[in-house]
């Protein structure tokens, strides 16, 4: 057995520049220093026994809670704390003393491996200072810029609240002058549409003598073309000669049948023509002219199918409508500038609404405890990389369009901040993007850390169609601790 | 990774689409393959062949004589060998072939030792050999022909009892006939003058000259060229093995249903429990009975079904006047019967027989028994970083990390995507910096690509694998198209191996290790998802050696990792295809299963058989590779995992990520707990691996190899054994709070590893579990070494101290065996430098003895504690050391569980050294 038994160690601490040395066991922090007394036997930290203090780092465990074997890899859960003079103390498990493996810049965790460790942490320490010093600097100006961002939004929020107040006034006003509008364009419609229909009906009169007159016009002329021997008398037989007449539509125009049209007679002069023309007037067809025939039958769809079209304008009987006289157009007019009004300030109140809308959806999004976020809202962010261009619009949606062509994909809609519990504006959430074959929509997290450039600086896709984005901001700059001129200097002693 | 869905790859994406479980109709049933179906058709009943017993020759170690098909009076050679170590090899040809058949090359270790056969006794009918000790007898009836091999007046195996042999004999195509039989005219005038009168050719059937499937073309040159033969086992109701099926351990009867099917075959999303072939085959069955163990290991690559026909099968076991009796038939597609039957009489010995043949496992490096953790893909060296690293924070041990083929520039392996890993050195150092190592994949299929160095090499040296017209072979794989090197061709695995030498292999380094996937070989636009059967390796058709090329490719890398370190080096190795004689080579693992509770199950099973046929280095994706697994499933697969031999979690790529910790604290810390007792008990794994690579027997074994005599552990498979000492219970039910493990061995007891609580053997136990249960019990007798300090990889480990688990028996003894060596070179091997030790404790007395004295290896590990189940307190507790000194040791007792804890002996490991307690 190689392992060493009670091994104290020698803690070479900087402090004031001087050097000062402070035995302890090995792995025990400064903490605890109490704890272990050489001349006193160990109690382990849990209490739970008693040990001689030679048991204390003797390379097997005997404490539940692994108190005992601070510096040996003997207890599982076991921790063993490096100093790292220059750097920042920490403490690793157990299970990696003596592992081969450089845990600690000062190299205590391996003392009996053979592993080659050199003490990096004055290095380590000069570069963390290097870095916590950028980081500072970045800081302390993102925290700056994050001011700003806060006051413009903060100014921002209270214009877009004052314009909403003012825009909710001026739709009240709106509101008011739509409702007077309303009552002028109904007041005006009413002696408008009264006129109208008088006007329609003198018309519709008009129309009905003409057709009558029509009528008896095509009677006397079918008369006479019925009127094959010109005796003056339609007979039966002359009836005959029109088997579309025919009433059964078997195709054949009987005697009995054609005689039923003539009301029981075998032959009618004109007058009593009349009261046989209503039955056959659909169904005559004109031997003068095909064209008319087919004119006729032609009517007969058209008024079949029922069509928004004004008859006016299929039927070559009927003339246009006559132009409204001058009081009545009058009426029109003057209704029709009523409607034209109402609608503008309906549209002017629609708009006004949209407009109290989206500031008041824009009011609604959580830009953060000050409103630091706002300024990302409706601005878009790119990425190119090799095969791909990026684009984060906060608050809105995440896409990605290949570089060369092609068409652009959704990584997913706003979602929530995500972060964690402490601080959730440290992540946002993109969700419900395209799907994706065999595999859930697309989904983007969006990581932000604090910068003095509002930037996207990588994508990348961890898990198939789960994308994760970082993203620089001065709004998440925390304020900088007071500043200690040099906070590591200070060693745990 | 299944040969599923490229997005490149239309006509594949096309197949997938469909495919939420496997598209059965990409694979052929019995009826569509034309030889099962025609084999198939016939049916038990008299046999057609005679032996002609004047024929017989006999020398020392090989007994032949021909035999003849009186229908058509073609003759066949038979040849009988007794080998060394109680076995049979019966093969069988043709007399005189138009040309010569297969006969499966590389899979035996060297030429089988024979040992002296006499005939002891001969009538006109028959002839009895001796097959030596025992009593055992080979009775060779004449007409019909048939062998019976008996041991007193016991028959153990009767062959062609059912008259199942047939053998379709070479033959010309008719419709070509005159002309060739001008041109071999010799050989054609030479049968027809046999005694027994012309060759009758059988009447032409369906699929016998071409044969479509789908919309390719077999064109099946040679004609029709299966091979048949049926095998009696009275008194046996249990038979195991033939994988790799995802089915139940003990073999189903196919009366009625398709048989299972030898045909290594990249199947999208495999079913479970049914007979379908899947990506490795294994052409040797088990029988067992509480008389017997026994062997049958047909030797043929070819496309193979085997039918299972049990007359006791779906019966309930009642005493009935028909004895038990289990009959199976081996059908082939081409080649001959060579088979080996191996006569037990115990499950060691037929392993032993076995193992004799063709190999025992390969040692692996310790490394290789710890957790792997793997994902398609690790997307480049950073993510690679971020994932080491989380094992780190999380404190969570790991070996390895693995790379899919997305590592690869375009998929043309050996090479290293630019943008991804531009440094893959750099990534390789970051983890032998923190002692750990990575998995790349290599595959088979090699993208055609004029600027693709290896690719342009193959072609040059005409290593490829032709098509039936002679031209370099080709089909679609991940690449594209691809060609597919011949791996058969001993030149091209020479070529192939010395690609793996670092100044070859582009940015690997010695800590990089190789993985060979899709090596069935997957090619998506072929036949079954495979190569076309008449594309030519040489002069054989791929028909001949499809079942071996996946063995080959893993030979051929793992012989590169040899000697990339000349030769020092133990290599690794992962492959997916595997034939007879893997092991040999490495691990395999059970292809691409699914997150499913059903595939967990079954991932027990399934490893239960490789092991029975000599792969013990079997595993399955941890965590089911299609679909995403609940936490719930996820940490189950992990603690059953960590008690499987290998032991890896992988994923598909379109499945959300699944690293340990990403599943909350408490999963966390559960799937933690899982690793850390895998890693605890390494030094176990390590003896069992050794023990397996010097002896053959299983490290996971079914209970009734250890049990051979208790007919209630014939069927388990929800529980296994490790080695001998340990018996795993894994929970495999979601949202289970229990389990009930049945406990063998009569008069035995069992011990809780966890709790430390006493179990009587023969028993049903009903044990509750919690979610971190994963009820393990260590037999009483036995004694475990571990290494209970868990480090972040196996390889810091190596010099810690171990603590002994000694399991009293009910007789108050135990006995275990301590390996130890440098855990990675063959040095064990070639100087003897090893530690093995036997632990045992009887008589109040706990020794360490030397196992191996001409051995020698100096290890820093120490016995740092010792703990006793099922002893009683001791007044005293003394260790002498080799020396002859004496010290007192101080010890706790744990009366309530009967406990005792001797603490820190302190002496190394390798030494002697004896505890007395008083």
């Amino acid at each position: 057995m190689t392992c060493l038994h009670l091994l104290l160690t020698l803690v070479f601490a900087v402090s004031l520049g001087t050097p000062v040395e402070i035995q302890r066991p090995r792995g025990v922090p400064l903490t605890k220093k109490q704890f272990y007394e050489e001349s006193k036997p160990f109690t382990c930290l849990d209490g739970s026994r008693t040990i001689p203090f030679d048991r204390v780092n003797d390379d097997y465990c005997d404490c539940k809670d692994g108190s005992d074997e601070p510096g040996t890899a003997a207890c599982p859960n076991g921790s063993f704390h490096c100093t790292n003079a220059g750097y920042r103390p920490m403490f690793i498990p157990s299970s990696r003393i003596n592992d081969g493996i450089c845990d600690c810049c000062d190299t205590t965790d391996e003392y009996n491996s053979g592993a080659k460790c050199e003490n990096t942490c004055k290095e380590l320490g000069r570069k963390e200072r290097e870095v916590l010093q950028k980081m500072a600097e970045i800081t302390k100006e993102g925290f700056l810029l994050k001011q700003q961002l806060i006051e413009e939004a903060k100014k921002g929020q209270q214009e877009k609240q004052s314009k909403v107040t003012d825009m909710q006034e001026n739709k009240k006003q709106l509101d008011e002058k739509v409702e007077a509008l309303r009552t002028v364009k109904e007041t005006a419609e009413q002696p408008e549409k009264e006129a109208k229909e008088r006007h329609l009906k003198a018309w519709e009169e008009q129309k009905a003598a003409i057709r009558l007159e029509k009528d008896k016009a095509k009677m006397a002329e079918t008369f006479l073309e019925l009127d094959d021997n010109e005796d003056g008398f339609v007979s039966v037989s002359e009836l005959q000669s029109h088997a579309e007449l025919d009433p059964d539509a078997d195709g054949t125009l009987t005697e009995i049948e054609a005689q039923g049209l003539m009301g029981g007679a075998e032959q009618v002069d004109t007058s009593t023509f009349e009261s046989v023309w209503p039955k056959i007037k659909d169904k005559y067809h004109s031997e003068v002219s095909r064209e008319e025939a087919d004119i006729s039958l032609c009517l007969c769809v058209v008024q079949a199918q029922p069509t928004i079209k004004t008859p006016e304008k299929t039927h070559e009987d009927e003339e246009a409508m006559p132009p409204y006289d001058a009081d009545t157009q009058a009426l029109i007019d003057a209704a029709q500038k009523a409607r034209d009004d109402f609608e503008e300030a309906e549209k002017a109140l629609r708009e006004m609404d949209d407009q109290i809308r989206n500031i008041e959806k824009e009011l609604s999004f959580d830009f953060g405890p000050d409103a630091e976020f706002t300024y990302l809202y409706s601005q878009c962010y790119e990425l190119t990389t090799s095969e791909y261009i990026y684009r984060l619009c906060p608050f809105n949606r995440v896409s990605q369009k290949p570089k060369y062509g092609g068409s652009e994909t959704n990584l997913g809609t706003w979602g929530s901040w995500s972060g964690p519990e402490n601080n959730k504006y440290l992540l946002m959430k993109y969700e419900q993007g395209t799907g994706c074959w065999q595999g859930p929509n697309r989904s983007t997290t969006v990581k932000l850390t604090c910068g003095k450039e509002t930037v996207v600086t990588s994508t990348s896709e961890p898990s198939r169609c789960e994308y994760l984005m970082e993203f620089t901001t001065p709004a998440v700059c925390q304020e900088p601790a007071n500043i200690d001129p040099s906070p590591h200097d200070h060693v745990e002693l | 990774m299944a040969a599923s869905c490229d997005s490149l790859l239309p006509l594949v994406l096309l197949l997938c689409l469909s495919a939420q479980a496997v598209d059965r109709s990409n694979f052929k049933t019995c009826d569509q393959s034309a030889f099962c179906k025609r084999q198939r058709e016939l049916k038990p009943g008299q046999s057609p062949y005679r032996a002609l017993l004047d024929t017989l020759e006999l020398s020392n170690s090989r007994l032949s004589l021909q035999l003849i098909n009186d229908n058509n009076k073609v003759r066949l050679l038979l040849e009988l060998y007794r080998l060394q170590g109680n076995m049979t090899r019966v093969k069988i040809n043709e007399l005189k072939p138009l040309k010569p058949r297969y006969e499966v090359p590389d899979v035996l270790l060297s030429h089988p030792i024979t040992e002296a056969l006499s005939v002891v006794a001969q009538d006109e009918n028959s002839l009895v050999v001796s097959l030596g000790g025992k009593d055992q007898r080979l009775i060779l009836s004449a007409q019909p022909f048939r062998l019976d091999i008996v041991e007193g007046s016991q028959v153990l195996m009767s062959l062609n009892s059912r008259g199942l042999l047939a053998f379709e004999h070479l033959r010309t195509r008719k419709d070509t006939k005159s002309e060739s039989e001008q041109a071999t005219g010799q050989e054609n005038v030479e049968q027809q003058t046999d005694e027994d009168g012309q060759i009758k050719e059988d009447d032409d059937k369906p699929g016998m000259w071409e044969e479509t499937f789908k919309s390719h073309t077999d064109s099946k040159p040679n004609g029709p060229t299966s091979i048949s033969l049926d095998f009696s086992l009275p008194g046996v109701e249990h038979v195991y093995g033939i994988p790799e099926h995802a089915d139940t351990l003990k073999l189903k009867n196919t009366d009625g249903s398709d048989p299972y099917r030898l045909y290594n075959l990249d199947v999208f999303q495999y079913e479970l429990h049914n007979p379908m072939a899947l990506y490795g085959a294994v052409p040797v069955l088990i029988s067992h009975s509480t008389d017997r163990t026994m062997g049958i290991f047909w030797l043929n690559a070819a496309e193979t079904w085997v039918d299972i026909s049990s007359n006791t099968a779906g019966k309930v076991r009642v005493i009935s006047s028909e004895a038990p009796q289990t009959d199976v038939r081996w059908m082939s597609e081409s080649g001959i019967i060579d088979v080996f039957i191996m006569l037990g009489p115990k499950p060691a010995d037929v392993f032993t027989q076995y193992a004799s043949l063709t190999g025992t496992q390969s040692f692996p490096p310790l490394s290789a028994l710890a957790y792997h953790q793997c994902r398609w893909n690790y997307n480049d060296q950073e993510d690679v970083k971020t994932v080491d690293q989380g094992f780190d924070e999380h404190d969570i041990p790991y070996d390895f990390i693995w790379l899919d083929i997305e590592h690869a520039d375009g998929k043309r392996y050996f090479t290293w995507d630019p943008s991804k890993f531009p440094q893959p050195k750099e990534m390789l150092q970051g983890l032998m910096d923190k002692r750990r190592k990575l998995v790349a994949i290599v595959d088979p299929h090699i993208k055609v690509d004029s600027g693709y160095k290896i690719h342009n090499e193959i072609r040059s040296k005409n290593f490829y694998v032709k098509n039936k017209d002679g031209g370099d072979y080709e089909g679609w794989c991940w690449p594209g198209n691809a060609g597919y090197p011949d791996f058969t061709n001993p030149e091209m695995r020479t070529w192939w191996a010395s690609q793996f030498a670092y100044d070859q292999y582009e940015g690997s380094m010695e800590n990089q290790y190789i993985w060979n996937d899709m090596n069935e070989p997957s090619v998506f636009n072929g036949p079954e998802v495979t190569m076309h059967k008449d594309a030519l390796h040489g002069v054989w058709e791929h028909r001949d050696v499809h079942n071996l090329y996946g063995l080959y490719v893993q030979k051929a890398t793992a012989d590169g990792l040899i000697q990339r370190s000349e030769g020092v080096q133990r290599p690794f190795v992962l492959t997916r295809a595997f034939f007879a004689g893997s092991q040999r080579y490495g691990a395999v693992w059970t292809g691409d299963n699914a997150a499913e509770w059903g595939h967990l199950k079954i991932s027990i099973p399934m490893c239960l058989s490789l092991g029975l046929v000599g792969i013990s280095f079997c595993g399955a994706d941890v965590g089911g590779f299609f679909k995403h697994p609940s936490a719930e499933l996820l940490v189950r697969w992990y603690q059953a995992g960590a008690y499987q031999p290998f032991f890896r979690a992988h994923a598909h790529i379109d499945t959300p990520r699944r690293e340990p910790w990403l599943f909350g604290p408490e999963n966390t810390a559960l799937i933690r707990e899982a690793i850390r007792q895998r890693y605890a008990l390494l030094p176990y794994w390590y003896q069992l691996f050794y023990n397996a690579h010097r002896t053959g027997q299983p490290v996971m074994r079914p209970l009734w190899v250890e049990y051979p005599d208790d007919f209630a552990t014939f069927s388990i498979e929800d529980e296994y054994l490790i080695g001998k000492d340990l018996l795993v219970h894994p929970v495999t039910d979601e949202g289970a709070t229990g389990v009930t493990a049945y406990l063998p061995g009569k008069g035995e007891v069992w011990y809780d590893v966890h709790t430390f609580q006493k179990h009587d053997g023969d028993q049903s136990l009903y044990i509750p579990v919690t979610m971190s249960s994963i009820p393990v019990f260590q037999r009483g007798g036995s004694i475990i070494c571990r290494k209970d300090r868990v480090r972040r990889s196996s390889s810091c480990m190596e010099n810690d101290p171990y603590t002994l688990y000694v399991a009293l028996g009910s007789q108050g003894s135990a006995e275990g065996e301590l390996y130890i060596d440098d855990f990675h070179t063959f040095s064990f091997e070639e100087a003897k430098q090893f530690v093995h030790r036997r632990l045992s404790f009887s008589a109040n007395t706990l020794s360490s003895r030397n196992l191996a004295p001409d051995s020698q290896f100096s290890t820093a590990s120490w016995i740092e504690k010792i703990v006793i189940f099922g002893g009683s307190q001791p007044s005293s507790a003394t260790l002498k050391s080799a020396d002859g000194t004496e010290s007192a040791l101080e010890f706790e007792f744990d009366s309530t569980l009967a406990v005792l804890t001797l603490r820190k002996p302190g002496v190394n490991a390798a030494a002697d050294w004896t505890i007395v307690l008083r």
